[in-house]
């Protein structure tokens, strides 16, 4: 009874990056966090994952193929959903320039890479998901 | 690369003479890895090697080197955050409706490492400025380190650092990029002081603290200096301030002159049983320092 109601309040979080090595990591890290964890290689299949299941965060690379984190960004705010995701970038892109376009495109946080357990963790509750 | 029994001995008791910290058993594992890159730099092969120049006194201000290196400095902005909101919540506000005739607080950061509590500090006011416009705000950091001293004046972060409990739009208001990392903008820099003390001495300052905060520090202390540091810390603050000390930390059984808020877990202040029974506020004591005055005039005029 008690591990069926952690399996329904774990909160769900959509990795979006075309590395599966950086996927499996941050997948481990979250899921010590206690994150229900689904992947996405590129923009576009983030976007059809959402359409089918809203996660409650997005974990989002900015440069992969296909579609951007950007692209993907700015689609995901203009559709408009009520249960819009929180969305923190997860970039090699550390300039200050990049930063204040995610925000300004509607990102929640921002973490550059390389990054650690605690980083993400902290900006993970940051957002309000953990 | 093994430590000798006799070696370890020697530098915990180098580390505890000069600033009072203990390297106890369960830390001394911590001692190759915080010496390797002391040894590289030196061309010392071993730390056997070491110890016999620090022993024949070979190389002045290699132990300064060794200390320096042994010192855990572990910090991070608004690390934990919850402290940080208690204080933005119940001391702040308490201490904004006290002071308000004088319009000044004073904060002292102590064991303050690289400055991001100090400057996380810095933050909670700068991002209310509604509350705190025409205050002065005093904050101070103080460590036994200096060369943590020096990178906080600085207040020059990498990367690792600068997202290590901050949130983006702190990032983006509060720094600046440079060549060296991340660079804390200047009317922070400038909001904020640091010093070199060790916590076993005196106060850094004369005066009263108003917040005092000292987290993760006194556990390195054995019981009688941690006693002697609390003493420290004690008389260092105003009778209506507040301790803040490190998730875990706490001052029961340890020293008679500080007791739990009951209305703040976390907090600590003055016991008015104890220390501040012969202790008044700065306000307190001029008011009975005019009413002493005013008494012997009285006197005077009537003789």
């Amino acid at each position: 009874m008690i591990e069926l109601e952690r399996v329904l309040t774990m909160k769900t979080c959509l990795i979006v990056d075309d590395s599966k090595v950086i996927r499996k990591v941050a997948r481990h890290i979250l899921e010590t966090l206690e994150f229900d964890v689904e992947e996405a290689g590129d923009g576009r299949e983030a976007l059809s994952r959402c359409e089918a299941k809203m996660p409650d965060v997005v974990l989002l690379d900015w440069n992969m193929p296909v579609m951007s984190g950007m692209e993907f960004l700015r689609m995901l705010r203009q559709r408009g959903h009520e249960d819009q995701p929180k969305v923190v970038f997860c970039t090699t892109e550390n300039d200050m320039a990049h930063i204040r376009a995610a925000l300004e495109a509607g990102a929640d946080e921002y973490v550059m890479k390389p990054f650690d357990r605690e980083t993400l963790h902290i900006k993970l509750q940051l957002v309000g998901v953990a | 690369m093994q430590i000798s029994d006799s070696s370890s001995r020697i530098l915990a008791g180098l580390l505890e003479a000069r600033t009072g910290q203990q390297l106890t058993m369960s830390r001394r594992w911590r001692i190759e890895t915080a010496l390797s890159s002391l040894l590289r730099d030196r061309g010392i092969a071993t730390l056997d090697e070491l110890i016999t120049i620090l022993v024949m006194g070979k190389e002045p201000g290699l132990s300064d080197q060794v200390v320096e290196a042994l010192l855990n400095n572990e910090t991070y902005f608004f690390r934990d955050r919850t402290p940080f909101d208690m204080l933005a919540r119940h001391a702040l506000p308490a201490l904004a409706s006290r002071r308000e005739g004088k319009r000044r607080l004073r904060i002292w950061s102590a064991g303050c490492s690289s400055g991001q509590e100090a400057y996380s500090l810095a933050m909670l006011f700068a991002e209310n400025p509604q509350a705190w416009r025409g205050w002065t705000i005093d904050i101070l950091g103080t460590d036994v380190s200096s060369s943590v001293i020096n990178k906080a004046n600085d207040g020059i972060y990498t990367q690792f650092e600068v997202q290590r409990g901050l949130a983006i739009t702190q990032t983006v208001r509060w720094f600046e990029e440079c060549d060296a990392g991340w660079r804390i903008s200047d009317p922070l820099r400038k909001s904020v002081r640091f010093k070199v003390h060790n916590l076993l001495d005196a106060a850094p300052e004369r005066g009263e603290f108003d917040i005092v905060l000292c987290r993760n520090v006194l556990l390195y202390l054995c019981a009688e200096k941690r006693a002697q540091a609390f003493d420290r810390l004690a008389s260092a603050m105003s009778v209506d301030g507040w301790l803040m000390l490190g998730a875990g930390e706490t001052v029961i059984g340890q020293t008679a002159k500080l007791a739990a808020d009951p209305d703040t877990r976390g907090l600590y202040r003055l016991d008015k049983r104890g220390e501040a029974s012969d202790r008044r506020s700065g306000d307190e004591r001029r008011t009975v320092a005019r009413a002493q005055v005013a008494g012997r005039g009285a006197v005077g005029g009537l003789t």
